[in-house]
């Protein structure tokens, strides 16, 4: 079956990029096809590359990074939730006059149709947050 | 056409739990995961009220989310069935519609 993940929280705020996490990775575990993970809202938060927590504690943006590296996923970050909250590519780097990057290897940044894609393309489309 | 509810708010916080049920049809099922997982244990004010909703709904817990909060299969109502992310996953297969009420 193919599914899309919708993430609308940030990670280290509750509990759903955990959760969205590791429903995608049982999915894949099954044989399922994840068609993409989009990032909306707080979410987007899943996609610095800048975010450095404690050594004993889950890097949930390298999870997915390396995740996405081995099943050649889709990750979607929303581009006005991003750009609002400092998420920044280097096209969008170029385009605001910013001096600086940050999104994680793996990611990409595009707009709410690429949500709506997701709901259409797949057969489910299973949204976490807060 | 059977419908999945995914509630991941603890009952005795947010009214989540009390829309879903009121909406859920019969046969339809309702997976608790995160903070949810506290609506299925015994011995809760509300415990009277999922009781009433099991003669209805299938009612799932999310087990890594019991554990994760210190509680296992002996702490919860009868009837509630406890899945892993497999099992989360073979229920979204199961039902066509799947609404998380966030």
């Amino acid at each position: 079956m193919k599914f899309s993940v919708l993430v609308n929280e940030g990670p280290y705020q509750h509990e759903a990029s955990d959760s969205a996490y590791h429903f995608t990775k049982a999915a894949l575990e099954k044989g399922h096809e994840i068609f993409r993970v989009f990032f909306y809202h707080d979410g987007v938060n899943n996609g610095t590359r800048l975010a450095t927590p404690p050594q004993d504690d889950r890097n949930i943006t390298q999870r997915w990074s390396a995740l996405a590296e081995q099943h050649n996923l889709d990750l979607v970050v929303c581009v006005a939730a991003a750009q609002r909250r400092g998420i920044i590519d280097a096209d969008e780097m170029k385009r605001h006059g910013k001096d600086a990057n940050n999104i994680a290897p793996g990611f990409r940044i595009s707009g709410l149709g690429q949500l709506i894609e997701a709901g259409i393309q797949a057969d489910r489309l299973i949204t976490f947050g807060d | 056409m059977t419908m999945l509810h995914i509630v991941n708010k603890s009952p005795f916080e947010k009214t989540a739990l009390d829309s879903c049920l009121r909406y859920a049809q019969q046969d339809s099922a309702v997976l608790l995961i995160e903070d949810g997982v506290y609506a299925a244990l015994r011995g809760t004010s509300l415990s009277e009220k999922m009781r009433r909703a099991l003669e209805t709904v299938k009612v799932y817990a999310l087990e890594p989310d019991l554990k994760t909060r210190g509680m296992d299969q002996s702490r919860l109502l009868d009837g509630v069935e406890l899945v892993d992310y497999g099992g989360f996953v073979d229920l979204t297969v199961a039902h066509d519609i799947v609404q998380s009420w966030l």
